[in-house]
């Protein structure tokens, strides 16, 4: 391997600054880097131009993607609304592979478990980087134990979107699983039997990739409405029998855990959230789909109504228990960039204050005006948390890489105040440590974690610690929690790696923020 | 002071995930079971880590009870794996009579013990419920005794309601019986871990019928008999006033104290010193007497 140049970055990491042919800035703070002077926003060359009568209907996904000029060595990208239930990527990943491609970057928006396929197109050839969003499940796991010769890059929503803007990351064709289009290429996600919600992950992608292919299973007349993806840069539509599997789209209902441990954790978060300043007539908030986040979303829900307090916006990861608090009032307005479960896609096609938004207008770092730095409080999970309070939500404490980073560090460096949910001890692993795996999110953007054992405040945030201890909110400092794990686990081995790097964790301005080695065998 | 149990929560004996997360649950107590919840082969793995448990988890305030077997079907095994480890109290299930209590306390009496263990008699049959004031004291270190209403309307025939009339002179039996020995009354669980309602109107039910707490059957149910057992501010201010009535009255010397007009007793003080000591353990505000 070549000799790489190593600095220790401002989140205490140390990372490359060139490799696998990029040059990489150090992460230097959740707010130093800009973009670099004289930088321009990219765009695909003009040409695909359609006349009076013509459409972009083409009859076969062959011929489609003969249409985007496709050649080795190309990138071509995919959105992941369709989570585990996604057919298009395989879909279209398997015609590549026939029609002989090679050495191709795969950029979608995020990976599941169902696309462990890719592993063989991997090992084939076929496929040779994975660059964009992020990864979970089997590939994931495949990739930890050295499956590439090439890092994969990891980037946030934001970051994503940041990296396509500016040419970061190049997209030759990208095919976008349209639940709902017309033969003009206008598109949407809430109608049509694989209905996901919003297609906000893939509006970077259409806008600027150099060939833009709509893959539908629900053709209707022109134009589709509401328009999400507009005919404006769609070039090719081509309709295939199915392109999701709807069960594992959204869910019928998600629930509420009924672990009573859980909905402790979920009261104690919402008893911050009280407590600080972020609480009050006309706040915004972001909390999400998992367990603890539907109930943080149910009692927070709760308290605002007790209170008197209405919400100006929810943001989601969008979900029953958020649109029934716009439903009574609780909240006058939802932006949704994921629909979780199928009451959310209905509210969003009904509702008129229920609206999708593109992963950039949420996310983008770099755009003039970013959704979450909109929000005044955003509740989140963590694999892993240290005593800097920095973040791992990519791997577990074995360093397999497991899970992606979605909005997490974006939320986390937007909102003025960040709550981390997590129980202190996972099986008999502990969560809270002295140091993580990777750091996905700085903890310089994290203010509270709130665990079964106890609320830690980062010190950055001594206006916070007053405020929960006028609240008599008992706080732990993040050392006695890290002790209390400790105690009850023991100091576990830190995990065994190879020299070899498999993921740059990239930061949402494009700097370098960590990087994750191959696992050792055996 | 008598302790506060106004829940207590089953964790199977040999789920060390479940016993590591007890203290979190927010019960007052918690039962980690050698008995019913614990198969016939696992039953000394499960002894060997209650025991390990009581030694090394920190249970913070929750105190720490262990339901044993009966002693024929290995109870005194039980016991000798258990108490050096010291467990706030040993719950003895399906009491009939005396000796049942008696032969425990026995063993418990020639052990060494690292702290001192109460004992809980579990009644769960007609017979046990007809000898309930004889179990209740048949040993000082008697602390509770408790229902066990499936069991007891299976032994009699009876079919199990959601209004419980099968058990209501079972449950009234028992608590008189208590009383009447000196030891707190615990009841049964409330099975349909759905129906929140239904749990709160029977634990308030079984609250005015004189029970000191009851057992719950999933995590859930905790928060629910906590909010039913807590005095309600009414009652907290009548109990200052009657604590502060008999204060006065024995400064002054005089032998009967009156609160707005009726005269109050040995009993009722008693009972509203107990409230008051809840309100303040609990964190509700205790207010000053009202003139």
């Amino acid at each position: 391997m070549q000799q790489l140049k190593w600095v220790r970055n401002a989140a205490g990491r140390e990372v490359p600054l060139e490799i696998d042919g990029r040059h990489y800035r150090p992460y230097a703070g959740a707010f130093v880097s800009s973009p670099e002077a004289g930088k321009r926003r990219v765009g695909p060359q003009l040409g695909t131009i359609l006349h009076p009568g013509e459409s972009c209907l083409v009859s076969s996904l062959k011929e489609a993607i003969e249409r985007t000029n496709l050649r080795d060595g190309m990138t071509v990208s995919f959105h992941h609304h369709f989570r585990d239930g996604d057919r298009v990527l395989n879909m279209v990943m398997q015609e590549i592979a026939d029609m002989g491609f090679r050495d191709l970057t795969v950029a979608p928006s995020s990976l599941f478990p169902v696309h462990e396929p890719l592993i063989d197109h991997i090992k084939n050839g076929v496929v040779t980087c994975i660059e964009g969003g992020s990864v979970r499940g089997g590939v994931g796991r495949a990739i930890s134990r050295g499956l590439m010769e090439r890092p994969i890059i990891i980037r946030s929503h934001g970051g994503r979107v940041r990296a396509i803007e500016s040419g970061d990351l190049h997209i030759d064709a990208t095919f976008i699983g349209a639940p709902c289009a017309d033969v003009i290429g206008n598109c949407n996600g809430v109608k049509g039997p694989s209905a996901c919600g919003p297609l906000a992950y893939a509006q970077a992608d259409a806008i600027y990739s150099e060939k833009t292919v709509a893959v539908t299973d629900h053709l209707e007349d022109t134009p589709v409405i509401p328009i999400s993806i507009s005919q404006e840069y769609v070039g090719t539509v081509v309709q295939v029998d199915k392109i999701g599997d709807p069960s594992k789209i959204a869910s019928d209902t998600l629930r509420i855990t009924r672990d009573p441990i859980r909905l402790r954790i979920a009261k104690d978060a919402v008893r911050v959230i009280e407590a600080s300043d972020s609480f009050h007539d006309g706040m915004t908030f972001q909390t999400g789909a998992g367990g603890i986040s539907l109930a943080v979303t149910k009692f927070l829900g709760e308290r605002m109504a007790e209170r008197g307090i209405v919400a100006s916006f929810g943001m989601g990861g969008t979900t029953q228990y958020l649109v029934t608090l716009l439903e009574k009032g609780i909240i006058r307005k939802i932006l949704t960039i994921q629909a979780f479960d199928q009451y959310a896609i209905t509210s969003l096609l009904k509702d008129v204050n229920h609206i999708e938004v593109s992963a950039g207008f949420y996310a983008n770092p770099h755009n003039r005006g970013t959704a979450v730095n909109l929000l005044d409080v955003v509740v989140l999970g963590a694999t892993e948390i240290d005593v800097n309070f920095n973040v791992n939500v990519n791997t577990h404490s074995d360093g397999v890489l497991q899970y992606p980073t979605g909005g997490h560090a974006d939320t986390a460096a937007g909102a003025k105040l960040t709550v981390i949910t997590a129980p202190l001890i996972r099986d008999r692993i502990p969560v809270v440590v002295d140091d993580v795996v990777v750091v996905s999110t700085p903890g310089e953007t994290v203010d509270v974690v709130v665990t079964d054992y106890g609320i830690a405040v980062n010190p950055l945030r001594q206006d916070l610690i007053e405020r929960l201890k006028v609240a008599r909110v008992p706080i732990k400092t993040i050392e006695e929690l890290r002790d209390l794990a400790y105690h009850i686990t023991g100091k576990p081995q830190p995990p065994q790696f190879t020299d070899k790097i498999v993921a740059l964790l990239e930061y949402r301005d494009g700097t370098l923020i960590d990087v994750l080695r191959e696992v050792k065998p055996g | 002071m008598e302790r506060l149990r106004r829940s207590r929560i089953y964790l199977p004996g040999n789920s060390p995930r479940m016993i590591q997360k007890g203290p979190l649950l927010g019960a007052d107590a918690m039962i980690l079971d050698l008995e019913d919840s614990v198969s016939r082969e696992e039953k000394d793995a499960a002894r060997i880590l209650v025991g390990m448990a009581i030694r090394h988890v920190d249970f913070r305030d929750t105190e720490v009870m262990v339901r044993i077997n009966p002693l024929h079907l290995g109870g005194d095994e039980d016991l000798k794996a258990i108490l050096p480890a010291g467990p706030d109290a040993i719950v003895i299930p399906k009491c009939e009579r005396s000796e049942d209590v008696v032969k425990v306390e026995q063993i418990m009496t020639q052990s060494e013990l690292p702290k001192p263990v109460g004992i809980l008699a579990m009644i769960e049959s007609a017979k046990g419920i007809l000898h309930a004031y004889e179990i209740a004291s048949a040993s000082s270190l008697v602390e509770a005794i408790t229902f066990g209403g499936e069991d007891f309307t299976r032994d009699i025939g009876a079919t199990r309601t959601k209004e419980g009339k099968e058990i209501f002179w079972g449950r009234s039996m028992l608590v008189i019986a208590a009383k009447a020995a000196g030891v707190q009354a615990l009841d049964t669980v409330f099975s349909d871990l759905n129906d929140e309602e239904g749990l709160r109107r029977d634990t308030q039910t079984i609250k005015e019928m004189g029970f000191d707490g009851r057992a719950a059957v999933h995590p859930a149910q905790i928060e629910i008999i906590h909010e039913v057992f807590a005095p309600t501010a009414i009652e907290i201010q009548h109990a200052v006033n009657v604590v502060h009535a008999a204060e006065l009255a024995r400064k002054q010397g005089k032998g009967v104290a009156v609160v707005k007009g009726k005269m109050i007793d040995v009993p009722i003080i008693k009972r509203a010193e107990k409230i008051v000591r809840m309100a303040a353990k609990l964190g509700m505000t205790v207010p000053a007497p009202e003139e």
